[in-house]
This record gives C-alpha cells, sequence and structure tokens, in this order.
C-alpha cells in the first residue's frame, strides 16, 4: 500500500490513561505517607516534602532555608559527611535535593533491594543531622564561592535581579542561596532553630514510589521515620498566607550592565496568580499560547521568524502567594531592543487585538492533554507529580480532573485569564547585558528611565 | 538487565529496532543517523548540527514547521548532534504513532524540495545565538574548544566542537545542504527505534510502509583521519574569560567509546571525582579547601577518546596548589589503586546508573536511545547487559594499570582558564590560545 503523502495521518483513538493509584496514609507522629506502586524497573524512590522552602527564611537571614537543606547531608547520626555518602554509594543511591521558595523536597533513589538503607539514611538525614560546626564553615565557604560565580552568570544574575525588583521586603524576593551579606554572619545555631521549628513530622510528608508492594513502602517509611517526634517545646507552624506584594504604578526598565557579554539576558514579567487560583487551568492554555511551548507565539515570532534567539519561553511560576509571569530568553546584543518590542507587542495583543483563536485554543489544550500521561512514566516523575498535590492541598482526584477541566476552557476563559492576569502596563523588564553596546538604542523601548542594577 | 527487542533491515539498509513496554501509553521514536561533525570539513564546521536544525522546518509533504503537528499530537520532541551522530525523536501518545513515522520519513526521504534560503538564514542565524549563549556567553564556555584544538591536529575530525566556528557557519551555502543530505541522511546509514506501547508485528509493518519506499542511496565516504600522535610532554595552555576564578583543565587522550579500558577508565573517573567520598573531592574540597568543585570524566567517542579533570580554585588559592594536589592525588591513585571499598562503590553506581537510564522509553537517554547507540556503533543493539558486565569486569588491577599507562604527568594538555587580564594567575609558561 502506497502512504499517503498528500496530508498527515489522522490520530487514533485516544488511548486513555490510568493514573497510577495514590495510597494515603499517615504516621502516628502526623507524617503523611503515600505510597505509589511502579513495577517497570527494581528501584524505589523516597520523596520527603517539607511545605517550607526560602519564603520560610527570616527577613535578615536570606539563604537560611538553603542552608538547612544543605546541612542534611553533611553527616547524621553516627555518620560524618564522608562516612554517610559511602553508606550511600556502597548502595549506588542517588540523592537529590532541592529547595523553591515554598518547599525542600529530598528525593532518595536506589535499586529496590536496597531500598530499606536507602530510606533508613534519609530518615537519619532529617531527625539527626549532626550539624557540626567544620562542617557547617565549609558549606557556608561553597556557597559564597558559588555567589561570586555567580557573577558571571548571566541568567542567574537575571532572576536575582528579577526577584528583588518584583518583589521588594517580601518572601519572594530573593533566591533560595541568598547573598554574601547574610551567608557571612550566619550562625550553626539558626540552622539548627531552623531544624528545630520548621522540620516537623506533622507538617512533612513522604512519597514512595517504586518496584515493591504499597505494605512494604510504607512500612519501610513506618520503619524510618515513625520514631520521629516533635522536637520539646516546638508548635506546628502553620502554612501563613503569603502576602501579595505591591504592584509597580507603570512598566519600568533595569539594566544590569556586563560589560562584553555576548549577549543580553532578558526576563519580562510581573506578579500574577499563586497556586490557588481557580484560573489554573485557563492560565496554562494562555500560556501554552503566548510563551509555553517552541510554538508558542512569542518563540515562533522571535527564534522562528526573526532568529533573534535560540529559544524564549514565558511562565506562571504557581506558588503558595502569588508567583510572577516571566519571558526569559538570551538574545543577540544588537538586537536586544527589537527583542524586547517584539515581545512586549505580543504580551499586549494576547489581551488586546489579537485574543486567542480558535486553533491556538485547540493546539493548546491538545498538547496539554495528550501529552499528559508522559509524566507519569517514571517512579520519581509520579512522586514529584504527587508532592505537588501535598505542597498545595490538591484534591485527590487532581490527576483524574485536569484533562476534561484543561478541554473545558473556551476561548473567552482563556482571553478573561490574560485580562484578569496580564497587565501589559506594569511589566517589569530587566536586561543584564553589554550598557555599551546596546544603552543607546534603550530610549526607542519607551519604558521610561532606566534603573540600573548594581552588580550584588 | 536485558531489554527484549526485535531487529529487521529494510531493503534500503535501514535498521528497525522494536521494544515492546506497556507499561505507559507511549511511544518513543528515535532514529539517528550515522554522522555528527566529525564528518564536517575544516572550513565548515558546525555544518551537521546547523543541517540538524534545518530538519525541523518543514519537508516536502510538510513544508511548515515540524513542531506543530507533534506538539498538537501531544508529543515531546527534540533532535541532537554530536561528534559521531545526529538523533531525532519523538515521544508520542500510542494514537500518535503513525503521525510521528509520515514525518520522520517524509524528511528523511524529501527535505530538499522544501528548503529555501529564508529557512537557512533564520536557523543559521539561532544557531548563532545558540553559540553565544551556551559558549560565548557562558563562564569557561570556550575553554572545551581549547582543550580539543590542543588534542588533535587541524585536520582531525575532533579537532572542533560540533557548534563549530561562526565564520565557517557564515560561509556555508545551501549547496553544502543538499550535498550534506544527499550523502549522509540516506536510510542504509540510520538507525530507527520505536520502544513503548507497540505490537511489534504490526509496527514493523507500519514503519516499513512508510521507510521501504525510499531510496537506499550509497554508503557515505569513511571518516579519514591520522590518529593523534601520543603526547609526549605536558603542554600548557592559557585563556582568558569573563570569570571570577580560575580554573584548571587537565586533558589525556583516552581509549574510543567501547574499546579496552573505556570501562575502566569510567570507573576511573568515579573513583577520583564523583561524589563526597571521591579522592579529589576529599581531598581538594573537603579537607584542604583549595578547591569549590572538581570533576573527572573518561569522554569516550566513535575514534577516540580523553580523558578530563576539572578544578575550580577557592578564592585565594592557585591553580599552582591545584595541580599539585591533582597530581599527588593521581600519583597515589597509580602507586595502591583503589580500595576495596573505592571498587564496591563504583561498581554499586555504575550499575543503578545503568538503571536509572533505562526507566524512560525515549527521549535522550533512554531505552530506544540505547538500542539506537549501540546499534550504530556495535552493530548489537541487544547489548545492555554485555555493556553492564563490561564494568564488572574492571579488577583494581586493571585500574591501576589503566591510569598509569593513559594519565601521564609527561603527557598531557593542562588548560589554565583565568578571569581577563589577570594572566599572572596561570600555571607559569602557559601559551596565551585563540579561541572566540
Amino acid at each position: 500500500m502506497a502512504v499517503d503523502r498528500s496530508r498527515l495521518p489522522a490520530l487514533g483513538p485516544d488511548p486513555g490513561f490510568r493514573f497510577p493509584h495514590i495510597q494515603r496514609g499517615a504516621l502516628a507522629n502526623g507524617m503523611r505517607v503515600w505510597t505509589v506502586e511502579h513495577h517497570a524497573v527494581p528501584l524505589v524512590s523516597f520523596l520527603v516534602l517539607l511545605p517550607a522552602g526560602s519564603a520560610a527564611d527570616p527577613a535578615d537571614r536570606p539563604g537560611l532555608a538553603a542552608m538547612t537543606s544543605d546541612m542534611l547531608d553533611e553527616g547524621c547520626g553516627d555518620l560524618n559527611a564522608i562516612e554517610l555518602h559511602e553508606a550511600l554509594g556502597r548502595i549506588g543511591a542517588h540523592l537529590d535535593s532541592e529547595i523553591g521558595s515554598d518547599a525542600t523536597i529530598l528525593t532518595l533513589t536506589s535499586l529496590s533491594r536496597y531500598a530499606e538503607r536507602g530510606v533508613a539514611m534519609l530518615a537519619d538525614m532529617f531527625i539527626r543531622p549532626r550539624l557540626d560546626q567544620r562542617d557547617f564553615d565549609r558549606v557556608r565557604e561553597l556557597r559564597l564561592n558559588r555567589l561570586v560565580q555567580m557573577r558571571d552568570l548571566g541568567p542567574a544574575l537575571a532572576d536575582r535581579a528579577f526577584a528583588q525588583l518584583l518583589y521588594p521586603s517580601h518572601p519572594y524576593g530573593h533566591l533560595p542561596i541568598g547573598n554574601e551579606g547574610s551567608l557571612r554572619v550566619m550562625l550553626l545555631r539558626e540552622v539548627a532553630t531552623f531544624h528545630r521549628e520548621q522540620f516537623m513530622p506533622s507538617r512533612m510528608t513522604v512519597i514512595a514510589a517504586g518496584d515493591a508492594p504499597h505494605t512494604e513502602l510504607a512500612a519501610l517509611v513506618e520503619r524510618a521515620f515513625g520514631g520521629w517526634a516533635h522536637a520539646p517545646g516546638a508548635v506546628p507552624s502553620a502554612d501563613g498566607p503569603v502576602d501579595r506584594p505591591p504592584q509597580a504604578p507603570a512598566n519600568r526598565l533595569a539594566l544590569l550592565h556586563r560589560s562584553g557579554a555576548a549577549q543580553s539576558e532578558l526576563r519580562i514579567g510581573h506578579v500574577a496568580a499563586s497556586r490557588s487560583t481557580p484560573d489554573y487551568h485557563a492560565l496554562l492554555v494562555l500560556n501554552a499560547v503566548l510563551g509555553g511551548q517552541f510554538v508558542s507565539r512569542i518563540n515562533m515570532n522571535l527564534r522562528e521568524d526573526k532568529g533573534y534567539t535560540y529559544g524564549v519561553r514565558t511562565s506562571f511560576d504557581f506558588r503558595r502567594g502569588p508567583g510572577p509571569f516571566a519571558l526569559s530568553a538570551s538574545v543577540g546584543s544588537e538586537v536586544t531592543v527589537e527583542a524586547i518590542l517584539e515581545a512586549l507587542s505580543e504580551i499586549r495583543a494576547i489581551r488586546g487585538d489579537r485574543p486567542v483563536t480558535r486553533a491556538e485554543l485547540e493546539t493548546g489544550r491538545a498538547a496539554l492533554t495528550r501529552g499528559y500521561p508522559r509524566n507519569f512514566e517514571t517512579a520519581e516523575q509520579i512522586s514529584r507529580g504527587a508532592a505537588q498535590l501535598a505542597l498545595y492541598g490538591l484534591a485527590d482526584d487532581y490527576f483524574t480532573t485536569f484533562v476534561p477541566k484543561v478541554l473545558a476552557i473556551d476561548e473567552a476563559a482563556v482571553t478573561r485569564a490574560a485580562e484578569m492576569h496580564i497587565d501589559p502596563a506594569r511589566l517589569l523588564t530587566v536586561i543584564v547585558g553589554d550598557r555599551e553596546k546596546i544603552g543607546p538604542s534603550l530610549p526607542r523601548l519607551g519604558l521610561g528611565t532606566v534603573t540600573e542594577v548594581a552588580p550584588a | 538487565m536485558n531489554i527484549d527487542f526485535t531487529r529487521h533491515t529494510l531493503a534500503n539498509g535501514l535498521d528497525i529496532l522494536i521494544h515492546e513496554d506497556h507499561g505507559c501509553p507511549i511511544v518513543a521514536v528515535n532514529l539517528w543517523y550515522h554522522v555528527g561533525s566529525k564528518n564536517e570539513k575544516p572550513g565548515r564546521t558546525g555544518f551537521a548540527h546547523l543541517f540538524e536544525h534545518l530538519m525541523f522546518e518543514g519537508s516536502q509533504h510538510h513544508d511548515r514547521g515540524y513542531f506543530q503537528p507533534l506538539q498538537e499530537a501531544g508529543a515531546s520532541l527534540n533532535g541532537s548532534t554530536n561528534a559521531d551522530r545526529t538523533n531525532y525523536w519523538e515521544v508520542v501518545p500510542r494514537n500518535a504513532l503513525e503521525l510521528a513515522l509520515w514525518m520522520e520519513s517524509d524528511r528523511m526521504g524529501y527535505l530538499l524540495p522544501a528548503l529555501t534560503d529564508a529557512k537557512f538564514d533564520n536557523q543559521r542565524e539561532v544557531v548563532l545565538n545558540e553559540r553565544r549563549q551556551n559558549y560565548e556567553n557562558r563562564p569557561y564556555g570556550l575553554a572545551g574548544m581549547a582543550i580539543v584544538g590542543a588534542l588533535y591536529a587541524p585536520d582531525h575530525p575532533y579537532h572542533w566542537l560540533t557548534i563549530g566556528a561562526p565564520d565557517d557557519l557564515r560561509a556555508a551555502h545551501l549547496d553544502d545542504v543538499r550535498a550534506f543530505f544527499q550523502t549522509y541522511y540516506r536510510p542504509r546509514n540510520a538507525s530507527l527505534a520505536l520502544a513503548g506501547d507497540v505490537h511489534t508485528g504490526e509496527v514493523l509493518a507500519l514503519a516499513t510502509e512508510y521507510f521501504g519506499p525510499l531510496e537506499a542511496g550509497h554508503d557515505p565516504p569513511p571518516v579519514e583521519f591520522t590518529p593523534p600522535a601520543r603526547l609526549t610532554a605536558e603542554s600548557r595552555l592559557l585563556l582568558e574569560d569573563r570569570v571570577e576564578l580560575p580554573r584548571l583543565y587537565f586533558a589525556w587522550h583516552s581509549p574510543a567509546l567501547f574499546a579496552e579500558d573505556d570501562a575502566t577508565l569510567d570507573l576511573v573517573a568515579e573513583v577520583l571525582a564523583s561524589g563526597k567520598t571521591s579522592r579529589l573531592y576529599r581531598s581538594l574540597v573537603y579537607e584542604e579547601r583549595i578547591a569549590t568543585e572538581i570533576a573527572a570524566s573518561q569522554n569516550s567517542r566513535e575514534i577516540g577518546g580523553f580523558f578530563q579533570i576539572v578544578a575550580t580554585a577557592t578564592p585565594g588559592r592557585t591553580l599552582t596548589e591545584l595541580e599539585k594536589a591533582i597530581g599527588r592525588v593521581l600519583a597515589t591513585f597509580i602507586d595502591q589503586g583503589p580500595t576495596s571499598a573505592e571498587m564496591d562503590r563504583c561498581l554499586a553506581q555504575a550499575e543503578a546508573n545503568f538503571i536509572y537510564r533505562l526507566q524512560t522509553v525515549g527521549g535522550f537517554g533512554g531505552k530506544s536511545d540505547q538500542l539506537n547507540a549501540y546499534n550504530m556503533f556495535l552493530g548489537e543493539p541487544g547489548y545492555f547487559e554485555r555493556d553492564l558486565e563490561r564494568y564488572r569486569h574492571v579488577t583494581p588491577e586493571a585500574m591501576q594499570r589503566a591510569a598509569r599507562a593513559w594519565l601521564r604527568p609527561d603527557g598531557r594538555i593542562v588548560l589554565s582558564v583565568v578571569p581577563r587580564g589577570r594572566v599572572g594567575l596561570a600555571l607559569g609558561e602557559s601559551q596565551p590560545v585563540g579561541v572566540s
């Protein structure tokens, strides 16, 4: 049979998908234990979620949460840092630690035959970290050195300036690593206090996923974490609200000068929606159309039409409090102003004279829904998905309702979400680039005076 | 751990590898072409990768971007080029498999009629921006060019990085694209792996329908090269960059992919610099605190490899201190070999890493990618278990011997990368290299 090349083949019937079942339980100390069976490969992955991240840093100690999580694998129980990592190495474990504004997450993955030893060490890191002064000094020095190296990293400089300017005096106004001033005066005692006050079993969730039955996964977690009692005198801290920072009165432009930069690093955006917004699904579709995927308007314009950049993306960062809407790109220095003008005009158009079309809506919805099962292929992916439910208190049926909810979004809902959550009159534009190359052309942006950002 | 698969070679020479995995209703379509930057000629470097970009811009029967229909079908997709091969992949919902096969076969068979100057010029700009973003504007981003430039003579195909030189990219013509396509983008120079929620017989019939009619073409010309002469002295180089902290690179020639000592040197790299218990981390970062970071790797490729150690100095510490400390750690390792605890650890890690890579059907490094890698470089797609055996058979004596034979202090490249205008921070007698 000859291939019909006159048109693309139609898709077959939707294959459907059964989401992995999450068995939910809890320990006597209040810790939630969720288990997921996943038998594809002989691995088990344990994810520990603490709903406190860099937004929980004291106002005068940015970087404390990250420092604390960094100290967890610097020795625990009877093992010093080297001994702990030797023990992890012997079972081929992968330990991953990640901190965002709302959460600290540690994940340990190992061959299933080593699961018991793996989870025991993971529990010890949380329950009995050594917090030795020598280790603290060394880890702090490494973090200070990383801050020094960040001075050369355009993307990191842009992220930091963007957060500072969008969220002045706000828990979201700094990167998790903090800053030099704070790290220099930080004391080990402060880490210990942060650990005692924030790391409470009753606030935490452990998600065990992998090649073992639910009962066995749950028993492994129980044995490792069951003996963890609240620190004496500690009161479980409620997850308080995160305020919306005051919105800027008008568009702003900030420049961080980097001499000889081969490109300009851009961030454009403003404070937008939190994870609990009822417009969540509409905003996902909106973002897919605007800048969230390769075929989005902004990438097709700036990359595929103009060749200004290797790629550009927009995102809504949904957090406990209102997170940023942001466009990110590195663009050629010579075309910095043109690229920004095009980006701004696309952001304006989608809530103005070029609202989302039927075809774009369908592409966006289809990409989000048809591709959804891909996110549940590995045990670690499933755990990370489940962790979002735990972190933001999403409904148990969240995964199964995702597709119908996205498919229910129509053009009007997308346009309404754009009008509600994107404000082209209050955008912050941050450029990290070479002032000599781009400075003279900046007035063409019509964004008013340029605020110079110090390189920190 | 073995991966069941079926191999079938079409009359036109295309290898089709099929692996069933019904865990998730998705299929990985993964297509390798045996062409990379080592098939380029001096003066036209960067071309194989620029060509890869053009493969996403449309073909005769779908003369529009390739992302649109595939993303709309729920696919993730990408491609990549390295020195030895170019790959293209989609991970699609089961019901979009035919779409992916249609599109992959259309660009394999009918790319050229859709080619235009406008597409070519646009993607050249995109690639120049990719180069700025990932190399020129990134701290230490040009060091890799300096290293391969020093390890390999100008006419050796590993002398340049896959991203190429800007002037070469600007000099490329549409005619080069045509010739390149006709030479290398042929079924007999490709391998197609399909892994996921499929039934072997059905999917083989479907793939045959789409790829079977494509013309076989001729065998591409062999890559001609002279193996690099053995380094007989230490060569000290210096590169100024927009960085805050000086960094030291050691590089040696090493065995090719799957050659003798390749796996052995992988484990040597593991013991030297992987994790906090590794010898270099422990000594330079943990105990002496003279380095902020350390890495070692055996970079093995089809016609040769290089072993590399990289260390960044703590503020106030010198590259000379790093050089001495690394030299001392290496000498001790060569003298005594790994301990039994180190052997246990690096083998456990090798086995775990091996299985971690096989968790997904597609993408970079999933099962379909690995099937193609084994097929293209060894002609044995099912090499999985034997690959792992390569590591299990390594002995402490073999590691010691390989380290002694390959990581010689009197035959290596040592590159100092220092902040602009501070050449005094480089190791003494280092010669400036010109890369940009």
